[in-house]
């Protein structure tokens, strides 16, 4: 069914075509969430899964149709939260400005998506282990940097006390409206991936991903496509930088670490880096492994501490039994599935 | 019209402009050489050919064939020589800009879009040479492009595959494939490289009538091992031996000629 959509042409009808009914239950169950779950769970489960999801997305994006592997994805995202902060209010009145939403929300995510495209600029002119390699060398130094820079960036203690405008009377930091936020944030960000991937510029994209040679002989410039990639992951990183320092109300050096680079490279492939549900699947994992493995560790008598050791296991786990993550995983058990059948009839035995 | 022809300097920018929808060859290459380190895999190579002649490039393996195709398209810039094509210097441009000039050409080894179907493949090779290359917004089922990748598809014999991934497609399907790609848009010049290496016979004989149906301003050189298909479709000849020139002329002259009985078609080298 799903490979039907993928490989229809482009002349295919539009958005809603063929959705499965497992899609429409999904969705119905994360609709009516607020109605049975805790704010704990709508909170920080999933409102971290989504945020954390479309950063993932970012990555998917570049790597699954680009074929780019950037490690620059929560570098951008966490511009996009000092931004918000710097050009918004904070909880260091001496830096931030105090621009009002309908201001300061737009100029962040065009700060972001312009310096995730110089990025690209610089990283399209190399491939695979030195795109790896460009992107996490800026990353460290976007970590150094703000770290050190005290006029701008507030150094080591960042921003705290970055929250949400409140819009209708809403205060978008309350569990469920916080819920509702991300969710359709995420959802928007999912589809227009979805829709593009189908576009001139998304065919185009998986053109240079399979064959960058051709599709010069064939009238594209490869570059150009490349680094305009990179800006638009760039503006759903910058969409999850800006939930997650709500989320957390505070951004810092740390918000981007080195680990927390990694990280989203982890999340989107442990879900699955070739389509853009896969980044959803792992971040839910990752988040559901960070909240759970301390009580489970301290559960069977050791240390809570040690719960990056639970997630590098489960990463492992995944990863060796299917590279294309969790969604590998899932086709894997659909063919075994389908083989089972009985080959006349369609039934299983 | 050649360099020499030219009166002067800006009555030859106004000539390569008029160069480029009247008068002119089609490409013309000039002391050509292209160096992989000390060796020289084409060297002082001078070639013309007018607009809608159709020219077999033959040679044994290692002449320099291909490499004179990666010059032409710009896969890689030449190391001295001037390329031109409808009269305009294009030397120094990138593959993609010759390609929107009119330049088209096929590859030896199929360079497709594996991850992509048929109808994709064929899509892409229409947009990329007109507008819209970056649009985000996803064609229309009555897009004037869609139709014409229908219509490309169904000339190659394509259209029960059109779906299909190409990477499962069979090796004459991906042959067909890669034609299609190269018609795409409004091409005036094509470069075809071996496009019969491995077809068989019945594929063979299609190659043939789709190249001698192609509309008669497309003009097109044919790398070919095989002289039924390569004789069969070109009006002239050009030999190529160790990255040189070795012989131009009709088909029947060469066929005829002794050094090239000796070289190539008598497999004389050995006795």
């Amino acid at each position: 069914m799903t490979y039907a959509v993928r490989t229809s042409g482009p002349a295919s009808p539009m958005l809603f075509e063929r959705v499965p009914p497992l899609w429409w239950a999904i969705a119905l169950v994360l609709i009516a969430m607020p109605l049975f779950a805790s704010n704990f769970v709508l909170f920080q489960i999933f409102g971290w899964t989504f945020i954390l999801g479309m950063i993932g997305l970012s990555l998917m994006f570049l790597a699954g149709y680009g074929g780019m592997v950037s490690l620059i994805q929560m570098t951008v995202a966490a511009l996009a939260g000092y931004m918000v902060a710097i050009l918004g209010t904070s909880g260091v009145p001496a830096i931030s400005l105090g621009w009002p939403w309908w201001l300061h929300i737009p100029v962040a995510i065009l700060v972001a998506a312009l310096f995730g495209t110089l990025v690209g600029a610089l990283a399209v002119r190399t491939e695979g282990i030195y795109t790896i390699m460009i992107t996490l060398a800026i990353a460290s130094a976007f970590f150094y940097f703000t770290r050190q820079n005290y006029g701008l960036f507030n150094g080591y203690t960042g921003f705290n006390n970055v929250l949400p405008p409140q819009l209708f009377g809403i205060d978008w930091r309350q569990p469920a409206p916080f819920y509702y936020l991300t969710l359709a944030c995420a959802t928007l960000a999912y589809a227009a991936v979805v829709y593009v991937a189908r576009s001139p510029f998304g065919l185009a994209l998986q053109g240079v991903r399979d064959n960058p040679r051709r599709m010069g002989a064939l009238g594209f410039s490869v570059t150009a496509h490349r680094i305009l990639a990179y800006t638009f992951a760039s503006v759903i990183a910058a969409f999850g930088g800006i939930l997650l320092v709500w989320q957390s109300a505070q951004v810092s050096p740390g918000t981007a670490g080195i680990p927390q680079v990694i990280d989203i490279l982890v999340i989107a492939v442990v879900g699955g880096i070739k389509r853009p549900v896969g980044p959803f699947i792992g971040a839910l994992i990752y988040v559901l492994l960070r909240v759970f493995s301390p009580d489970v560790l301290l559960a069977v008598g050791l240390s809570g501490e040690r719960f990056k050791l639970l997630i590098g296991f489960g990463f492992l786990v995944i990863v060796f039994f299917s590279p294309d993550g969790v969604l590998g995983l899932w086709e894997k058990f659909k063919a075994r599935r389908a083989q089972s059948r009985d080959p006349l009839r369609g039934d299983r035995p | 019209m050649t360099l020499a022809d030219m009166p002067s300097a800006t009555s030859r920018t106004a000539a390569e402009r008029l160069g480029s929808v009247s008068s002119g060859n089609a490409l013309e290459l000039r002391g050509v050489t292209k160096l992989f380190g000390a060796l020289a895999a084409i060297s002082d190579v001078t070639l013309t050919v007018r607009p809608g002649e159709r020219r077999a490039g033959l040679g044994t393996n290692g002449a320099g064939k291909t490499t004179l195709f990666n010059c032409g398209t710009g896969d890689f810039l030449p190391t001295t020589g001037t390329i031109r094509l409808f009269g305009e210097d294009v030397t120094s441009f990138p593959a993609h800009e010759r390609i929107r000039r009119g330049l088209r050409r096929t590859y030896q080894i199929s360079l497709l879009f594996g991850g992509l179907s048929v109808a994709d493949n064929v899509y892409l090779a229409c947009r990329g040479v007109s507008r819209g290359r970056f649009s985000l917004l996803r064609p229309r089922v009555n897009d004037v492009l869609v139709t014409r990748a229908a219509e490309l598809i169904e000339a190659v014999h394509l259209t029960p595959a059109r779906d299909t991934l190409v990477a499962n497609l069979s090796y004459g399907q991906q042959r067909q494939l890669e034609i299609a790609l190269a018609l795409a848009g409004a091409p005036r010049f094509i470069l075809f490289d071996e496009p019969a290496a491995g077809l068989s016979p019945t594929e063979r004989s299609e190659l043939v009538s789709i190249l001698t149906n192609l509309p008669g301003h497309i003009g097109f050189i044919i790398i070919e091992h095989d002289m039924d298909v390569a004789l069969r479709v070109a009006e002239s000849v050009t030999m190529m031996h160790n990255g040189r020139i070795f012989k131009e002329g009709t088909p029947q002259e060469i066929e005829n000629d002794a050094e090239v009985q000796e070289l190539y078609l008598g497999g004389g080298s050995h006795g």
